[in-house]
């Protein structure tokens, strides 16, 4: 079926745990089919028979002997619907136990701390040596092959997790600190989605997921962990100057500036996300501009304010979160 | 009773004369005009406006639904903002389950159960007042907070800390939550007045198993109504309370527990679903026996299955909340008792097949939407099976696949037995026969659309929509689905409009349908139609489960109710032999009084917590009016059986 090959549906998988999913949903669909065209091809025989009875100007039938026939059969539905429902029980505890953990792997597992907020998500890797510690924003990457053991918190109200080509959900529900585990199979970018109703921007609430080769992975983390670059021009240098002292700096962190409020997502390497806004727009300088300039109307609701800068602070303001390389 | 001709099928099946309906109506009539009206303590005048409140907020539910489905149809739609769209689909869900769903089958139940069982009323007819008022005022209340922009938008599970005071500022919550307090109330006493008519006020000879299995649903959700609602009332009290007096029951900075409230809220609204369901499949029994000029097969597995589904239906709750994680073991079991729900289901669905099989059957509208019944509710039960099994819910839950199964559930399993019902007892309701061919346009309009619309939405979730999303942009490759499920709404409306003209007409035209049109298998047909206030001149006695069908002719009857004052018959509980005569009460304004007083006192109470204080003051003279005792009448006759 071509819809369920659809980029981002459950049976696009990538990885094992996915995968038994979409393998016990093929399964419980294709019985579930059968069933149903039993029910109607017995209510539809059922009143075939009945049509020519009343052709035939019979009375309705309340021998004992149908009564008999009748209890036979009713008997023999309801024990194969009981047989079917066991199998059932049983196949969705075996894959219940099965995607529990990622299977077939010895590899030390990542830890990722995933915090969702009124409406985006911060990331916060996790490491044996503090100084590897990392935090990023709205954007998850993942090394293929290894365990990744999320880590669910939230701090205002209920979200919910969810990669659907790897796993299902798990919710982030504020003083509950809930454990998943993903692995994924092969590369791939993903859009991820808030799946529990969150409030005003749960619409937009996405994270773009990024599963790539261990050498790839260790090379984008590398990257994250350092510093932003300071500006080299002098637009970009003005752009620094008007993000420090205007509203920006209440809420957002650039690392390696004064930069380092905690209200909003992370900003160090801003311009290497794919998208901005919690997954909502494109990154591109234009949709930037246009967000910068007044949220409100890309996320009704969203907390942040809108930003009136003076045209030429803007394309400063620009031209330096495009060096946040 | 003295011998005479067998009357044709359309007659009234009584033998009282005429001067002994003109004492009973004397008797047993509303007082005329605006006041009698609001005065009335009968329960066909209170159920049928209580039906109509509840097919308005249908309407109303539905329309919001339509708006919903413009907004979604296309990608990137900027129709409705966030903040109007979550108001629409929280109003929409808390009207259909809060004041559609429940009171509509509760009002069908206190409509149709006194003359299914052979009284003249229900017992307590004044609570059941009471009751129409309170619902009434949740009801308008919550609709003058939607209409003012004060809608609730925290969804009708209202989770906190969204639902909380931090997350959920002003009164869109508060306003939520004193509705559910007033249809909890009304939901609560009408439940207790359904088993105790049905308990205590049976025909003689109507012993617990001859009980038609419609009484027998009702009896079933009563009990169900009774365990169920106290969980969702408290729960919305204590929210309430978080709100007003700042406790902190679901807030988690202050040692209070977010999840607390999902295991109160589902331990209700799981059951809530079979609350509406069991009714329905009471309404498909009727239909089905009627129209197959049988009674239904399996009269016993059918009873004890909607006893199991409704003990089962009690361990349910955690299987809308398997990602907030919950262990291996007891997920397990919740798969499995989601599992063991479907057999006692299963029975029945095989049981009226089997009936339909030895029947002569006759195609009628209602008996189409049985067959539409049988078509829609199995997919919605069989969809039902992916969510229960906790790794594919994990998927699927909080997607689109969830509004899809919903639907299916209700729709095919609840609204299209009730639609069914209403072109069954529209004639003993009203005098009039519906059109068959403008029925039968609704139902194909009605069946057609269900499946456009709620398919795409099964296969959206699939395809990975949340729900709950007021927007989705063109890339995600959602947007086709999304508009044939908004065209398939379109032609639900059209279906419902047909109903509407259908309605309309028939109440333009001339009485035409006589006692017993269809040829019914129950007491209800046995009188006039529309039904007299008393309903029976005498109470009949009944010798089998097929009460009309067990003999042809007049009715036996028992004599020595008096007719010079509200009586009823009591009888005992499991045989139905005669046990007392009950006085029941005349028209009176106490029990609007009374709800008045508790509006006031809910209603203040969202701003101010003295309200609890004053309207405690008011409700106590209400009452005290209520109690008041009344002048005696002296007894003057003896109970006698007619003899034969």
């Amino acid at each position: 079926m071509s819809a369920m090959t659809w980029a981002g549906s459950i049976f696009d998988t990538a990885g094992s745990q996915a995968e038994r999913i979409a393998r016990l949903a093929w399964f419980i669909i294709t019985v579930s089919t059968i069933v149903y065209v039993l029910v109607l091809a017995a209510t539809a025989l059922a009143v075939r028979r009945a049509r020519a009875r009343t052709a035939r100007g019979d009375l309705a039938d309340q021998a004992p002997e149908t009564e008999r026939r009748l209890t036979r059969h009713v008997l023999i539905a309801t024990g194969v619907s009981t047989i079917l429902l066991l199998v059932y029980v049983t196949v969705t505890a075996q894959t219940g136990r099965a995607i529990a953990w990622p299977m077939n792997s010895t590899q030390q597992p990542l830890t990722v701390e995933v915090t969702g907020h009124q409406w985006w998500w911060e990331f916060r890797y996790r490491d044996s040596v503090p100084s590897n510690w990392l935090s990023t924003s709205n954007e998850l990457h993942i090394p293929v092959g290894r365990p990744v053991r999320v880590i669910l918190l939230s701090n205002d109200v209920i979200h919910s997790f969810w990669v659907p080509e790897l796993h299902g959900k798990q919710d982030a529900i504020p003083g509950h600190r809930n454990t998943t585990w993903l692995q994924a199979d092969r590369p791939g970018v993903w859009k991820a989605r808030c799946a529990e109703f969150c409030g005003y921007q749960h619409a937009k609430m996405a994270f773009d997921v990024v599963a790539e080769s261990p050498a790839r992975f260790n090379q984008w983390y590398v990257s994250q962990l350092a510093s932003a670059s300071p500006p080299t021009d002098t637009s970009a240098k003005r752009g620094q100057d008007v993000f420090v002292q205007r509203t920006c700096v209440m809420c957002h962190t650039i690392s390696g500036t004064p930069a380092g409020s905690r209200v909003g997502p992370e900003l160090s390497h801003l311009a290497t996300r794919p998208s901005i806004a919690a997954g909502s727009l494109p990154n591109t300088r234009e949709n930037l501009s246009r967000w910068i300039l007044n949220p409100q109307l890309i996320k009704p609701g969203v907390h942040m304010p809108p930003n009136p800068l003076p045209p030429s602070e803007m394309n400063a303001l620009l031209d330096y979160l495009e060096t946040l390389k | 009773m003295t011998a005479q001709p067998v009357p044709a099928e359309s007659a009234p099946r009584d033998v009282a004369d005429e001067s002994v309906h003109a004492r009973l109506e004397r008797v047993w009539a509303n007082k005329p005009g605006l006041w009698g009206w609001i005065t009335s303590v009968n329960h066909k005048s209170i159920a049928l406006r209580s039906i109509i409140t509840a097919f308005a907020f249908f309407a109303l539910a539905g329309v919001e639904a339509a708006l919903i489905r413009v907004q979604l149809a296309r990608p990137e739609n900027s129709l409705i903002g966030p903040d109007r769209y979550n108001q629409l689909f929280t109003v929409h869900g808390s009207t259909m389950m809060f004041l559609f769903a429940v009171p509509v089958v509760q009002s069908v139940a206190l409509y149709l159960v006194p003359m299914m069982i052979g009284t003249r009323n229900v017992a307590f007819p004044r609570l059941n007042a009471f009751g129409y008022w309170t619902y009434l005022i949740g009801g308008v209340l919550l609709y003058v907070g939607l209409f003012t922009n004060t809608g609730p938008d925290q969804g009708w599970f209202s989770y906190p800390p969204l639902a909380g005071p931090e997350f959920s500022p002003g009164k869109r919550v508060d306003i939520w939550a004193q509705m559910i307090t007033f249809t909890e109330i009304a939901a609560i006493v009408a439940a207790i007045e359904i088993i105790a008519t049905v308990f205590k006020q049976r025909a003689p000879g109507m012993s617990l198993n001859r009980v038609p299995l419609f009484v027998w649903a009702m009896v079933i959700m009563s009990f169900m109504v009774l365990v169920a609602m106290p969980f969702v009332a408290t729960a919305s009290m204590m929210l309430a309370m978080d709100r007003l007096i700042a406790t902190q029951f679901f807030n988690p900075a202050e040692g209070g527990d977010a999840l607390l409230w999902q295991h109160l809220f589902w331990f209700f609204a799981h059951p809530e679903v079979y609350i509406i369901f069991i009714p329905a499949l009471g309404m498909v029994s009727s239909i089905v026996a009627t129209f197959s000029r049988r009674p239904v097969f399996g009269y016993t597995a059918m009873v004890l299955s909607m006893v199991s589904v409704a003990f089962l239906s009690f361990g349910l709750w955690v299987h809308h909340m398997f990602a907030t994680p919950l262990p291996q073991t007891g997920q397990s079991f919740f798969t499995a008792a989601s599992a063991m729900i479907a057999i006692p289901t299963g029975v029945q669905i095989f049981c009226w097949i089997a009936t339909i099989w030895a029947g002569r059957p006759r195609f009628t509208t209602p008996m189409l939407f049985v067959v539409g019944f049988i078509a829609l509710f199995t997919i919605g039960g069989l969809s039902g099976l992916m969510i229960a099994a906790v790794p594919v819910d994990l998927q699927l839950t909080d997607t689109f696949f969830l509004p899809g199964h919903i639907h299916y559930v209700l729709l095919g399993g609840m609204v299209f037995p009730l639609l069914g019902g209403v072109f069954y007892w529209f004639p003993k309701i009203t005098g009039r026969m519906l059109s068959e061919s403008l029925g039968k346009l609704s139902f194909w309009l009605l069946f057609v659309g269900v499946n456009l619309t709620f398919f795409p939405q099964l296969l959206l979730g699939m395809a990975g929509m949340p729900r709950r999303i007021y927007t989705y942009s063109a890339d995600t490759g959602w947007g086709p689905l999304n508009m044939t499920s908004s065209v398939g709404a379109a032609l639900l409306a059209l279906g419902i409009i047909v109903l509407v003209v259908n309605i309309a007409r028939a109440l333009a035209s001339e009485p035409n349908a006589g006692a017993d049109p269809w040829g019914g298998e129950t007491l209800e047909w046995a009188m006039s139609s529309p039904a007299p206030d008393y309903n029976f001149a005498y109470i009949p006695i009944v010798h089998g489960r097929s009460a009309l069908w067990a003999d042809t002719g007049p009715l036996e009857a028992v004599s020595g109710l008096r007719e010079d004052r509200r009586e009823v018959l009591e009888t005992t509980m499991l045989d139905a032999e005669p046990d007392a005569r009950h006085e029941h009460p005349d028209p009176t304004i106490t029990p609007l009084l009374a709800a008045i007083a508790v509006g006031i006192t809910l209603i203040w109470g969202i701003f101010d917590p003295i309200a609890f204080a004053v309207g405690g003051g008011l409700s106590f003279f209400a009452l005290v009016a209520w109690g008041w005792p009344r002048r005696e009448k002296p007894n003057t006759r003896e109970i006698v059986e007619t003899p034969q």
